[in-house]
C-alpha cells in the first residue's frame, strides 16, 4: 500500500482543484486522482462559464454591488426556500474573498458576454470560459507539487471506525490501493449513470439529455452512501434545463441552450400547450422547463415561433425546423398537423394588443381568456415562415450527494468522519434542496472547496 | 477560394456563436457574434481576422475528441492561406511559394546570388566600396522594378480583398485603429494582457508577441536605414559606405539585430507549436518565409562585420540576392500576411464604428 501521499483528492474539476492547491499550499502532499482522460479533464467545470459573487463595491469585472441579502433572497426565488440557510449564507458572504484568489490562481476575467448583460452585476465570467479555469488551476496546481492521474477511476473506499483507512483506484488494467491520510471527495453527481436516474425518475429518464461530463457516474458517492456516509438530498432533484432535442446525448454544453422560449408557444407530442411561456424573464425561467418537460409525454417539448421572433434570441447551434405553413412545420416536426393548427388558432384568437411589445422587459402583452396563459410577450403566430425546435431535459447535476457541515465534513451517524472531507457537486445538495442559481455552483465549488483542502491539511499535518 | 474549407469554418462559426466563452480573446469573436448567418466574405474576413493565438482552441469544451471538432484556429487558417493563393495577383505563383516556401526561397536567394556574382564578373563597376562589386545604377536598375512590381500586386491583391469583404470607404479614424492594434499587438495579447498560447500548449506567454514585434520592428528599422541611405546619396550627394554614427548605420544595425534575433525566436517557437493549430499545408512555405527574413537581417549585419575583408563580395551578393528573393516573395509568401491583416484590421474598425 502506497503512502506517499498525504491528501487525495477524487475528482478534477473546480472544487477538486481549489482544495488540491489549498492544501498544497498549507503544505501537505497532494495528488488528484481524475477519471476522466486529460482531453476530458475537469468534469462539469469544463462547461461552467462564471461565478456568482457578492461583493460591497465594484470587484474585479463586477459592476457596482451585490449584498448577501440581495444575493440569499435570489437563491430563495429559485429554492422555494429548500436552502439550508447557515450554509448558503456562509458560501455567499466567502464568495467575495474567492474572486481575488481565484485571479492570484492563474484564473483571468471579462466583461459579461453579449446575451448576458443581465450578469453583468452578480456574476464574474471566466474568460475562455470554464476549461480556461481549469487549465489555468492545473498549470497553477503543478507548480504547488500536486500530482495527478488521468483515467483513474476510484473504485472504493474503505471506512472503517469513522475513518477512511485506504482507498482503491483503477487506471487502465492496474488496480492500485492508497492509503492517504486524509481524503476530498470531489467527484461530482450521479447524472452520467443513467440506470441510476432511471431508478429515481422511472423509464423517463432515459430520454433524459446529459449536458455535461460522461464521467460522473456516482461511484464514490454510491461506495459511501452505501458505508452509512450520511446523505442529504433527492434522487430526482437537480439542475436541469430545456435544451436542443438534438444535443449529443453527453456532453452538448452551454451551446444546446435555446432561448426563444418567451417568444414562443411550446407544446407536447399532442401540439397542447403546458405552461405560460411568459412566466418572467427567460435567465430566470430557464433552470425550471427541465423538469417541465420532463413530465410530458415522451419527456419531449415542441418550441413554435414565427418569422418576427427569429432574431431576437441567441443563435442556436442547430438551425430550426422550417416551414412556409404550421401544418407543414407540424408535418416536419412529428405533431398533429390539425391539432397544432387549433393550438395555434386558439392561442392567437386569445392574443389582444401587442404594440407594448419589449423583447427583454416584462412587457404584460398577454394573452387573455387562455389556459394556461401566456403572460408577457404574448405575440400571434401568424408571420410565414415558421419556424420549431424541438425540447428536451438536459440534466447538469444531481442534488443527491454527501451531507457536509460548515468545515464541509462528512459525516456517519452524528459523529464526523475523522479524515473525509467533501466539496462540489458532489455535496452541493446540502445547501440546495432544489432550483437552482445562475453561477452558484462555481461558488460552492470554489468555497467548499478551499475549505475541504485546508481542514483535510490541517489533519494531516 | 474552396468552398469546403469555408464550409468547414462557417460549421464551426456557428457552433462558437451560440457559445461565446472566448468573447474576451481578440478581435474574432465579437466580430463573428455580431452576425447570425456567414457570408463567403464574412468567414474570409474573420480569417484575416485570426492571428492564431490559440485561446480559443485550449479553452474550447468543443475540442476532439468531442463531436463537435472544433478547431478553429486551424479552420480559420486554413481558410486564410487560400485566401492569399486567390487574392494574389498572379496567384498561380502564390501557389507555387506560399505551400513550398522553403525550397523555392533557398533555390531563389542562390539564384539571385549566382546573378549577383554575374554581375561582379562581367564588370560593371565604376565605384569604391559596394560600388566596386557592383555600379549602383545597376543596383537601381534591379531593385527599382523588384520593389515597384510587388507592390503594384499587392495593390490588385488588396482591392481584391476589399470587394470579397464588402469593404466600405476608409477613414483615418480606421487606419488609426488598425495601426494601433499592429503596434502593440493587441491580439496576441490574449485580452487579458499575459500573452498568448502557442509553444506550451495552453500556458499564456509574450515570447511569440515580443517575437513577433522584434522582426516587425527591426524589419521597419532596415527599411528606414536603406531609404536614409537613399536620401543620403540623391539628396545629399553623400554615396555609401556610410560610418558607424550615421542614419543608416544608426537604424540597421539594431533593425538588423532585431530582425535576425526575432526571426531565430519565432523560428524555434514554431518548432514547439502544435502543428495541428494551424494550416499544415503551409508550414514549411512559413518556416522559409521566416528563415528568409532572418537571413536578410543577417547577410545585413555580416557584410557590415566583414566589408573590409575579402568575403565582402560574396556576402553582398548573398545579401543583396535575399533582399531581392524577399521583395519579389512578398506578395506570394506569408509577408503578405502584414497587409491582409492590417486590411482585416481597418475593416474591424469599420464594424465597430458602424
Amino acid at each position: 500500500m502506497n503512502n506517499l501521499y498525504d491528501i487525495v483528492v477524487i475528482g478534477g474539476g473546480n472544487a477538486a482543484l481549489c482544495a488540491a492547491m489549498t492544501a498544497a499550499e498549507d503544505g501537505a502532499k497532494v495528488l488528484i486522482l481524475e477519471a476522466a482522460p486529460k482531453a476530458y479533464r475537469g468534469g462539469n467545470s469544463r462547461h461552467t462559464r462564471n461565478f456568482r459573487c457578492m461583493h460591497s463595491g465594484p470587484l474585479g469585472p463586477l459592476i457596482e454591488s451585490y449584498s448577501e441579502e440581495e444575493y440569499f433572497a435570489d437563491l430563495m426565488k429559485v429554492t422555494d426556500g429548500k436552502t439550508h440557510e447557515g450554509l448558503a449564507r456562509m458560501a455567499i458572504r466567502r464568495s467575495e474573498e474567492c474572486l481575488p484568489w481565484m485571479e492570484s490562481h492563474g484564473v483571468r476575467f471579462q466583461p459579461s458576454l453579449s446575451g448576458t448583460l443581465s450578469l453583468a452585476r452578480t456574476n464574474a465570467f471566466f474568460l475562455g470560459g470554464g476549461k480556461g479555469l481549469v487549465n489555468a488551476y492545473y498549470r497553477t496546481a503543478a507548480k504547488l507539487g500536486v500530482d495527478v492521474e488521468y483515467d483513474a477511476k476510484v473504485t472504493h473506499l474503505e471506512v472503517e471506525d469513522g475513518k477512511v483507512v485506504y482507498l482503491d483506484y483503477v487506471q487502465g488494467e492496474q488496480t492500485h490501493r492508497l492509503a492517504p491520510k486524509a481524503v476530498v471527495v470531489a467527484s461530482g453527481g450521479f447524472q452520467a449513470d443513467m440506470d441510476w436516474l432511471a431508478r429515481a425518475w422511472g423509464p423517463a429518464a432515459k430520454n433524459f439529455l446529459i449536458r455535461g461530463t460522461p464521467y460522473n457516474r456516482g461511484v464514490v458517492l454510491a461506495d459511501l452512501l452505501e458505508q452509512g456516509v450520511e446523505q442529504v438530498g433527492d434522487p430526482t432533484q437537480c439542475h436541469a434545463v430545456a435544451i436542443d432535442g438534438r444535443a449529443p446525448k453527453f456532453d452538448g454544453g452551454i451551446v444546446t441552450r435555446l432561448d426563444c422560449v418567451p417568444f414562443s408557444i411550446v407544446v407536447n407530442k399532442n401540439a397542447e400547450r403546458f405552461y405560460d411561456e411568459g412566466e418572467d424573464i427567460w435567465p430566470k425561467r430557464y433552470a425550471i422547463w427541465g423538469r417541465l418537460v420532463a413530465t410530458q409525454p415522451d419527456q419531449v417539448g415542441y418550441v413554435i415561433i414565427d418569422a418576427k421572433s427569429l432574431e431576437l434570441f441567441m443563435p442556436s447551434v442547430f438551425p430550426p425546423i422550417k416551414a412556409d405553413t404550421i401544418e407543414e412545420l407540424a408535418q416536419k416536426m412529428g405533431l398533429p398537423a390539425d391539432g397544432l393548427r387549433d393550438t395555434v388558432d386558439t392561442f392567437n384568437a386569445a392574443c389582444g394588443d401587442t404594440t407594448g411589445f419589449h423583447p427583454t422587459d416584462l412587457d404584460g402583452v398577454s394573452t387573455s381568456g387562455l389556459t394556461p396563459p401566456k403572460t408577457n410577450w404574448a405575440r400571434p403566430i401568424t408571420q410565414a415562415p415558421f419556424y420549431g425546435y424541438s425540447l428536451r431535459t438536459g440534466v447538469t447535476f444531481t442534488y443527491l450527494g454527501l451531507k457536509v457541515d460548515d468545515a464541509a465534513q462528512c459525516s456517519m451517524g452524528n459523529l464526523p468522519v475523522r479524515n473525509l472531507w467533501a466539496a462540489g457537486e458532489t455535496m452541493a445538495g446540502s445547501i440546495l434542496g432544489k432550483g437552482y442559481l445562475a453561477g452558484f455552483g462555481m461558488t460552492i465549488g470554489t468555497v467548499f472547496g478551499r475549505i475541504a483542502g485546508k481542514e483535510a491539511a490541517k489533519y494531516a499535518n | 477560394m474552396q468552398t469546403d474549407l469555408i464550409q468547414e469554418a462557417r460549421r464551426q462559426a456557428e457552433i462558437c456563436n451560440a457559445c461565446r466563452y472566448c468573447e474576451g480573446y481578440c478581435s474574432v469573436f465579437p466580430s463573428l457574434h455580431a452576425n447570425r448567418a456567414f457570408s463567403d466574405g464574412d468567414i474570409t474576413q474573420l480569417a484575416n481576422l485570426c492571428h492564431n493565438c490559440r485561446g480559443c482552441y485550449y479553452a474550447c469544451q468543443y475540442t476532439a475528441p468531442h463531436e463537435f471538432d472544433l478547431n478553429l484556429p486551424a479552420a480559420l487558417a486554413e481558410v486564410r492561406h487560400d485566401s492569399w493563393e486567390e487574392l494574389a495577383y498572379p496567384s498561380v505563383v502564390a501557389r507555387q511559394f506560399q505551400k513550398n516556401g522553403m525550397a523555392v526561397a533557398i533555390a531563389a536567394t542562390l539564384c539571385f546570388a549566382v546573378l549577383f556574382a554575374l554581375a561582379k564578373w562581367i564588370g560593371l563597376r565604376e565605384g569604391e566600396g559596394f560600388y566596386a562589386v557592383m555600379s549602383h545604377n545597376l543596383m537601381v536598375a534591379i531593385f527599382a522594378p523588384a520593389f515597384l512590381f510587388p507592390l503594384a500586386s499587392l495593390v490588385v491583391s488588396l482591392r481584391r480583398y476589399w470587394s470579397t469583404v464588402d469593404g466600405k470607404p476608409v477613414t483615418f479614424n480606421h487606419i488609426k485603429q488598425a495601426f494601433g492594434a499592429v503596434a502593440n499587438m493587441r491580439n496576441l495579447a490574449g485580452g487579458h494582457g499575459d500573452g498568448c498560447n502557442f509553444e506550451d500548449e495552453d500556458r499564456f506567454t509574450q515570447a511569440r508577441r515580443t517575437a513577433h514585434q522584434l522582426v516587425l520592428y527591426g524589419f521597419l528599422l532596415c527599411f528606414a536605414s536603406t531609404s536614409s541611405g537613399t536620401i543620403l546619396h540623391y539628396v545629399f550627394d553623400l554615396p555609401a559606405p556610410y560610418g558607424l554614427f550615421s542614419l543608416p548605420k544608426l537604424l540597421g544595425i539594431p533593425g538588423g539585430l532585431m530582425m535576425t534575433f526575432g526571426a531565430i525566436w519565432l523560428f524555434h517557437l514554431k518548432l514547439k507549436a502544435d502543428p495541428e493549430l494551424g494550416a499544415k499545408a503551409a508550414r514549411s512555405g512559413e518556416f522559409g518565409f521566416i528563415a528568409l527574413l532572418g537571413f536578410v537581417g543577417f547577410s545585413g549585419l555580416a557584410l557590415y562585420g566583414l566589408g573590409a575583408t575579402t568575403l565582402m563580395p560574396v556576402i553582398l551578393a548573398l545579401h543583396l540576392g535575399s533582399v531581392l528573393a524577399f521583395f519579389l516573395l512578398t506578395p506570394y509568401t506569408k509577408m503578405a500576411h502584414g497587409f491582409y491583416r492590417l486590411a482585416a484590421l481597418v475593416r474591424d474598425a469599420q464594424r465597430k464604428g458602424a
